[in-house]
């Protein structure tokens, strides 16, 4: 394969995309300088190439790379869910790498193309997790809601936790960011595509409950000790204005503005 | 009286019990009832203080009969006093479970009466719990010392983990300050609900569906700073809980100042956060990294160094251990390196069965160099350009928080005279511990 090109991959952003930009890679022996999705990044003077998806191609760098063992076909998924800029680029080399050399590549962590991968894979556990923490849910009439503004793609990840552990319950999470929503009555879930929900006030009944939980808060914590860098480190600030302690009583006035435009919407057939 | 009045009454009354971990049992959740538990615990929020919140740890009742001078709850303190009526309670518990606040439930009680009737009405909630709202989640309970062995049990099969509160670590002290407990009162349910555990895996060996018995374990709790017991005491009792009482935990808590006694150290007092620290840290070496009480303190040196971490100050003791050659050495070798914890072991142990690993590898993977590098070589050399000078290793040594207490900079008086610097025989004591 040629060295570095100065072209630019753009695929249509979804998983499918991402396997047909490795299957073009290769039939046209080429190396990509950078892989994006279609109508993002700034305009360039580099070529660009369209990609287009191909659920067959798709299907074939899918089976090739779950030849490489179950580490690398779950670390591939995985990393697909970062919400970050330069997943793509990275997905390629570690595909690459291991074209190469075989699976055994995903345990050589001092080698960049895979601790990058790693680290990504990490960073989309640990936010799933710390969202599993800090999510709030509110009763309205239906039901429960809930809405988070995670950076990465982990509502996939929180699904099956939400919907086991309130299995009797009627519960909606609306993920901001990404544009989606897991909806799940008893026994059936799915995740649809929603921009923005539009939630009634919150109850009498309802107000009660973030009473007492903001008083149960404050009453808990031990003055003599107070460390607010710790509480920082533990509960990242990003996650605050989501969480009834620390909204007025009557719900916030109105969500947190996002850093940059919100990434386009993730939603795909395929099921990791 | 208001609930909110009632809850942050016996919340309040709770919050010096430090345990809020909801760790130690998996549970499935499915159809029918609500809550899962898992393994690794979840914790929900984060307090003023920095601890985290992950059950809804309160007080039964804080009308206690008892007058245990360090406690906050006792008889002849002057404080409102509120009880929960069960229902009440699991009520409360399942709205903010619902809401995603909370993982579970810490009951806890002062002793209304008896200890027997304390347990009852312990019991009636669990039960409510459990049966009524069929509850999967996590629950905490403390076993109420003097309580009849029937009623432990019945707890037991109703939570996950249960506990006793040593509170004060010697003999004299609880005499001194808790006179109406005695070291048998708390070590007798302490054995009594290991038997049960020890009976109860048996059971389910046989019978698969046998109830559980507190399948999450027990765990305990020391005051470290109301009395005069050095970290040795203190570790050794550690250590032999673990062992003897097979204790999933033993949780510290810096004594706080609350209620005003001869016997107790002024209200003025700040809680000794660093000591409980490093009892912490040495909590972990011995439960995680295969250490032993007697290497981290002796006789001899009976207090942890305050500027130096327990595992740092046992390597620059036994600097004959070292370096350590990252490609070769073993496991629990590795664990050994200050800097190096149980992570950064596991992912040099994954990586070097494949190739071979230099210093800028180790970084990749996520090894934080600053203090390991003195006490590592790879493929026989030290880190490049690694300048071995005192004030170098000094700094890398020792937290920045710890920092304070080195003699350079500390607070002091203006002075027209030029200030002692420091010299490399400070450096060696501050090292090796006898500051």
């Amino acid at each position: 394969m040629p060295d570095r090109t100065n072209l630019i991959y753009e695929y249509d952003g979804s998983f499918d995309g991402l396997l047909c930009c490795v299957f073009e890679s290769y039939t046209r022996r080429e190396r990509p300088m950078d892989i994006r999705p279609e109508g993002q990044g700034e305009a360039t003077l580099f070529p660009i190439r369209q990609i287009c998806s191909d659920a067959a191609h798709a299907q074939r760098v899918w089976r090739s790379v779950e030849r490489l063992g179950k580490e690398m076909a779950y670390l591939v998924s995985r990393a697909f869910l970062y919400g970050l800029e330069g997943k793509e680029l990275a997905i390629w080399r570690l595909i690459a790498m291991g074209y190469k050399y075989g699976g055994e590549v995903v345990h050589m962590l001092g080698e960049e193309a895979v601790s990058q991968v790693q680290h990504m894979v990490r960073a989309v556990g640990n936010e799933a997790h710390l969202q599993l923490e800090f999510l709030r849910f509110s009763q309205y009439e239906g039901g429960l809601a809930s809405v988070i503004g995670p950076k990465h793609y982990i509502l996939p990840l929180m699904s099956e936790h939400f919907c086991r552990r309130y299995s009797e319950e009627r519960f909606l999470i609306h993920d901001r960011t990404h544009g989606l929503a897991l909806v799940y009555q008893p026994y059936q879930a799915a995740l649809i595509q929603a921009e923005e929900i539009a939630l009634p006030g919150a109850r009498e009944d309802e107000r009660f409950y973030r009473r007492l939980w903001k008083g149960y808060y404050d009453a808990i914590g031990i003055e003599a000790r107070e460390n607010p860098v710790c509480r920082r480190t533990h509960m990242p600030m990003r996650f605050w204005p989501y969480m009834t302690e620390f909204q007025p009583e009557e719900g916030p006035a109105a969500w947190p503005a996002f850093p940059s435009a919100p990434p386009q919407p993730l939603l795909r057939e395929w099921d990791g | 009286m208001e609930l909110l009045d009632k809850l942050r009454i016996l919340a309040d009354a709770a919050k010096y019990d430090v345990a809020c971990t909801s760790s130690g049992v998996d549970r499935e959740g499915g159809p029918g009832g609500i809550g899962s538990a898992v393994s690794c615990g979840i914790c929900h929020s984060f307090a003023a203080d920095g601890r985290c919140i992950s059950l809804l740890k309160v007080l039964q009742s804080n009308a206690c009969v008892y007058d245990c001078k360090y406690c906050v709850n006792r008889r002849s303190n002057d404080t409102p006093r509120a009880t929960f009526d069960p229902r009440e309670l699991a009520d409360l518990t399942i709205q903010f479970y619902r809401r995603n606040y909370i993982e579970g439930l810490f009951l806890s009680s002062g002793v209304v009466k008896t200890p027997d009737y304390t347990c009852e009405l312990m019991i009636r909630t669990l039960e409510l719990l459990r049966n009524e709202y069929r509850f999967r989640g996590y629950i905490h309970a403390k076993a109420i010392p003097g309580a009849d062995d029937a009623l432990l049990r019945k707890i037991g099969y109703l939570a996950d983990r249960m506990s006793v509160n040593i509170e004060l670590p010697s003999q004299s002290s609880l005499a001194l300050l808790a006179p109406d407990k005695s070291k048998t009162d708390i070590l007798r349910p302490m054995g009594f609900i290991r038997s049960g555990i020890r009976e109860n895996s048996s059971d389910l060996v046989r019978y698969r569906h046998a109830p559980a018995f507190a399948p999450a374990g027990q765990s305990t709790q020391m005051i470290v700073g109301a009395t005069p017991d050095t970290d040795y005491q203190i570790l050794n009792l550690t250590q032999s809980l673990y062992r003897k009482y097979k204790l999933k935990r033993v949780f510290f808590s810096a004594y706080t100042p609350i209620v005003s006694d001869r016997l107790l150290p002024a209200l003025t007092t700040k809680p000794p956060l660093l000591r409980e620290h490093r009892l912490y840290q040495a909590d972990w070496l011995l439960r995680f990294y295969g250490f032993d009480a007697s290497e981290l303190l002796d006789e001899a040196h009976p207090d942890f160094n305050p500027v130096l971490d327990p595992k740092c100050n046992w390597a620059v003791n036994h600097m004959e251990q070292f370096p350590v050659e990252i490609n070769t050495a073993p496991y629990d070798m590795l664990l050994r390196v200050p800097g190096i914890g149980v992570k950064s072991a596991k992912r040099i142990w994954e990586a070097r069965r494949v190739s071979s690993l230099d210093f800028a590898g180790l970084k990749k993977i996520g090894v934080v160099l600053k203090r390991a590098q003195y006490f590592i070589t790879c493929g026989g050399r030290m880190a490049e350009g690694l300048k071995i000078t005192e004030s170098g290793v000094l700094n890398a040594l020792v937290s920045e928080r710890s920092a304070s207490f080195l003699p350079q900079n500390r607070p002091e008086q203006l002075s027209l005279f030029q200030p002692e610097a420091v010299t490399g025989e400070d450096v060696k004591k501050c090292l090796t511990g006898q500051i």
